[in-house]
């Protein structure tokens, strides 16, 4: 395994917010993390950065379930981006980036 | 092989007159291409390009003259039509084919005239200057108001629908207003004796004296008053000002002295395609004569301006053929409508009439003589019974069993004709001629929602009169032809949002994940049905928005309360109430702004919007704020906005309440209500309307004996005067009837939909809302009041709770683990304050300063 695939802690779960999201800093990144607990998978990370407006707002934007897909969509322009992947709905060659995260015991760990 | 093609120059259409029926003819030419066959040149004699003649006393209720015009200043420049105002036609020279102007001569292929009508004033010695006004130009209006300036008594000389539109006009500009008529009652030509009498109790009831069946024999100075009226029979009546609004004639001078052939009552005559007795020239409007009549009404005008565009278009039919006079109006706020033979006068006709002497309402039906058919209908003070009159005479309905039913009250509800009743020639929209077929074929032409059946048959885009009716075919049309009309709320909820709202209710729901088990489908929602059942249950139980099982339910404003701006920051706005500030209040906003950095910009509103702040600081920025006293504004919610005031009778020499306090109270009492969109109120202190209350969900404008309340007023993208809902009201009675207005809205609006749009698609419109809220016809006003006073007694400021509480804090940190602001956020500095700096992503499309 090289350093790439290592994971980092990055928060804890009391930082998170149920339902919602909240942003974390990682290395010169913005993280949007996005709790749902009840989902098969309950934690998602994916890129604080909304292309369309330029501004760093992806972690304020609404989460919700479009055609069996859990998205986020973008506070401004309410664009939605799946969060499994970070594909925009709306604009098929959007694609945010997107990061394996986990729980470890109450820390919250990112692959980087 | 190619020919050369020369090209020929377009023969030139000349039209004389721009106003209404003149420009109508000009678009219906526009519509028709007419650009590509004809150089169209428009002469106008008034300073201003076509504007709304039939709403002129808004101007004297705060619309300007270019609200009232009829199209975009661009219109004629944009479609490659030569407009000419301000410069008047002087001569009609028929052998060379030219109009005559003060600037040269034009020559003419084919002419319109459509020159209109002036104002007849009777003869009467001493009427000069400000006691010889008329009203038709908004020069004319100009003219009155410099009369009405240290004014306190007007006339009107007429009390036809003119008349009656100049007296409100006097009345607007705070005068005394008197009509005088010659007939023993009020518009003789459109209403009976009893039809007459009832007008004139709710008009004087409105405080305009009304004098009947009175001759003015002269005009002299006054004692009390600027003149003193002389009267038939030794009467007389003083005043400062005298209106003149005894009829019209037709505008037919240059015909006359161009030698083409009048009408025998003066006009231009023309034939069935509004051609004049030379070829080359057409008449429409005022100024034309047909059959030996003039029409003083604008549809017929609209009518004869379609069918001269069709005529110069070379298109066959579309003949005029008279026009129905039949006509519904709001005259001083009194519903007034006539229908077809209004006085009985076809051999043979047989009336009933309900005559209720109390409310000062009538109603008269005319049927002919085998008692099947309608021939005309009088109405005073409701016209929701027009529409189906309307219908039963335009498309001779047999009559039900018992034709008095048809004007009879209903308690409830008027009994409509359905739009499956109509035969496919029915008129649904008389200002666009639109028939119940064309409708249907557009239906079949794909619009299957009711905005582009609007767009695609310009159906209920004039007066908006049809608006039930339309809807009412629109649905019966659609569910004849299998289509179901959807109206899900998303993929999620099968319901509309009032059903929703009905079940939240009456199943006592408090959270999303409730709702969604029990009706609802999937796991989670999403961000349309979250907003909309977040702000049900906010709307119902009144929890802070900040309550845990709220917050994911919230768009991001909400969640933040503040509002998210292009770059990601926020702006923040206390609450002002009414637009009332210490200047203590006024420091510590300074203090706060100068202290973040905050750009400040006074709102329309009235308040102060304090922009640039990051996540982080809106919690420290709030702490400042209420520790000087101040309030969250709700700026970020579909919740209640603000309540403008003017200054009002403490301070304005004209006021006549105290606005001020008034919209205190208005704006303690809804602050925090959620609403299915943002909910703006006014309060004037007088007529004058320095609030702007007739833009607003909700407007009240003081009187001298209390309050007149307007409702579902709207400025923005489709800007919409409010209607006037009840006069005279007392402080409780006003907060009473605003109490059960706001929930009915909350109860029966669909998402995010404003209370204009909300009134324009309740079926059964002003007079529906009336009986509910005024008459409480569904009996739920006591509950509705209750419901009200539960949201009202559960408010607490937003923020000052979630500043109590560390677990909601949480939320406000730029990043959870690190303490830096975000250094995507950039300002640049403009005129003295930050703004936010171009986005390296979106490069603006002008660099500043260079």
């Amino acid at each position: 395994m090289s350093t790439a695939n290592r994971w980092q802690t990055l928060c804890t779960r009391q930082d998170l917010v149920a339902h919602s999201g909240v942003v974390a800093w990682h290395g010169g990144a913005q993280v949007a993390l996005f709790y749902l607990p009840g989902q098969a998978q309950e934690l998602h990370a994916i890129d604080n950065h909304d292309p369309q407006s330029g501004a760093n707002v992806i972690g304020r934007g609404l989460v919700g379930h479009l055609m069996g897909e859990l998205v986020v969509a973008a506070p401004l322009y309410k664009q939605h981006y799946r969060l499994r992947d970070g594909q925009c709905l709306e604009r098929p060659g959007e694609i945010l980036r997107t990061w394996p995260v986990r729980f470890n015991g109450d820390w919250v760990e990112i692959q980087s | 092989m190619n020919a050369i093609v020369t090209p020929q120059p377009k023969p030139t259409l000349v039209i004389v007159g721009n106003g209404m029926v003149g420009h109508h003819c000009v678009e219906q030419l526009v519509e028709r291409g007419a650009l590509a066959r004809y150089d169209i040149h428009v002469f106008g004699e008034e300073p201003l390009r076509a504007y709304d003649r039939v709403h002129l006393s808004a101007y004297f209720t705060g619309a300007d003259a270019e609200s009232l015009a009829m199209c975009p200043a661009d219109y004629y420049g944009r479609h490659g039509v030569h407009l000419h105002i301000g410069e008047a036609v002087l001569q009609l020279d028929r052998t060379a084919q030219e109009v005559v102007t003060a600037a040269g001569r034009y020559r003419y292929d084919h002419l319109v005239l459509a020159t209109g009508s002036f104002p007849f004033v009777p003869p009467v010695p001493g009427a000069e200057g400000c006691s010889r006004l008329v009203y038709r130009t908004l020069e004319d209006l100009d003219r009155i108001r410099e009369a009405a300036a240290g004014a306190r008594r007007g006339v009107v000389v007429g009390g036809g629908l003119l008349g009656l539109e100049a007296a409100n006009a006097l009345k607007l500009l705070g005068l005394q207003a008197h009509v005088v008529e010659f007939a023993p009652r009020l518009m003789p030509v459109q209403l009976d004796v009893d039809g007459g009498a009832a007008l004139r109790a709710r008009i004087e009831a409105l405080g305009v004296n009304v004098h009947v069946a009175r001759a003015t024999q002269a005009i002299v100075p006054g004692e009390t008053y600027r003149y003193r009226m002389n009267f038939d029979g030794g009467e007389y009546l003083e005043t400062d000002l005298v209106v003149f609004s005894a009829g019209i004639r037709p505008q037919d001078a240059l015909a006359r002295e161009a030698g083409l052939a009048l009408g025998a009552r003066g006009g231009v005559a023309i034939d069935d395609r509004c051609v004049t007795s030379d070829p080359a020239v057409l008449a429409i409007g005022e100024c034309a004569s047909w059959n030996g009549g003039v029409f003083g009404l604008v549809a017929p005008g609209y009518t004869m301006a379609r069918t001269a565009a069709a005529h110069l278009m070379g298109e066959q039919g579309a003949a005029f053929g008279g026009a129905d006079l039949s006509t519904k109006l709001k005259l001083l706020g009194v519903d007034v409508g006539s229908i077809g033979d209004a006085h009985g006068a076809t051999p043979g006709a047989r009336s009933y009439r309900f005559i209720d002497e109390a409310n000062a309402s009538y109603r008269r039906l005319v049927v002919d003589a085998d008692g099947k058919r309608v021939l005309g209908a009088v109405l005073v003070g409701d016209n929701s019974y027009y529409d189906t009159l309307l219908q039963y005479a335009q498309n001779a309905i047999a009559l039900p069993a018992d034709p008095a039913s048809l004007i009879l009250p209903q308690g409830e509800a008027v009994p409509a004709l359905g739009g499956d009743s109509l035969p496919a020639t029915a008129t649904i929209c008389s200002c666009h001629n639109v028939t119940k077929a064309a409708i249907c074929s557009a239906i079949d032409g794909g619009c299957t929602d009711l905005a582009s059946l609007k767009a695609d048959t310009r159906a209920c885009t004039g007066c908006g009169g049809c608006a039930g009716l339309l809807k009412s075919v629109f649905e019966h049309e659609l569910t004849a032809r299998g289509v179901a009309v959807d109206k899900r709320l998303c993929e999620h909820f099968a319901h509309t949002r009032q059903d929703l709202y009905h079940i939240v209710r009456v199943e006592g729901i408090e959270t999303f994940e409730q709702l969604l088990a029990r009706h609802g489908e999937g796991p989670l929602g999403c961000d349309i049905c979250k907003p909309v059942v977040g702000s049900i249950l906010a709307s119902c139980w009144n929890q802070p928005i900040m309550a845990p099982s709220l917050v994911p339910l919230q768009d991001t404003n909400d969640t933040f309360m503040a509002n998210m701006q292009k770059n990601g920051t926020y702006s923040v706005v206390p609450r002002i109430p009414g637009g009332e500030i210490t200047p203590e209040k006024l420091i510590v906003i300074g203090q706060v702004a100068k202290k973040y950095a905050l750009y400040t910009k006074i709102t329309g509103g009235q308040r102060i919007d304090l922009f640039g702040a990051q996540l982080h600081q809106l919690p420290n920025i709030w702490a400042e704020l209420i520790a000087a006293g101040f309030e969250t504004g709700h700026a970020y919610g579909k919740s209640t906005r603000t309540v403008k005031s003017c200054v009002g009778s403490t301070w304005c020499r004209y006021g006549v309440q105290d606005s001020v306090a008034m919209a205190l109270r208005i704006e303690d009492r809804y602050k925090g209500l959620r609403t299915p969109h943002k909910l703006k109120f006014a309060v004037s202190g007088c007529t004058r309307e320095c609030a702007e209350a007739q833009s607003k969900d909700v407007g009240v404008i003081a009187t001298e004996k209390g309050w007149n309340l307007y409702i579902a007023g709207n400025g923005g993208m489709r800007p919409r005067h409010a209607e006037l809902f009840a006069t005279d009201l007392d402080n409780e009675t006003l907060i009473r009837y605003i109490d059960r207005l706001l929930m009915f809205y909350i109860r029966t609006a669909d998402k995010l939909q404003r209370t204009s749009v909300w009134r324009e698609q309740l079926e059964g419109g002003l007079d529906y809302l009336k009986r509910v809220i005024i008459d409480d016809s569904l009996g739920l006003g006591a509950e509705l009041e209750s419901q009200m006073q539960h949201v009202v007694d559960r408010y607490e400021c937003e923020w000052a709770n979630a500043l109590k509480d560390p677990e909601k804090l949480k939320r406000f940190r730029t990043f959870v683990n690190d303490q830096r602001p975000d250094p995507g956020v950039r300002f640049v500095d403009e005129r003295g304050q930050r703004r936010p700096a171009p986005q390296a992503d979106n490069p603006p499309l002008v660099e500043e300063a260079i």
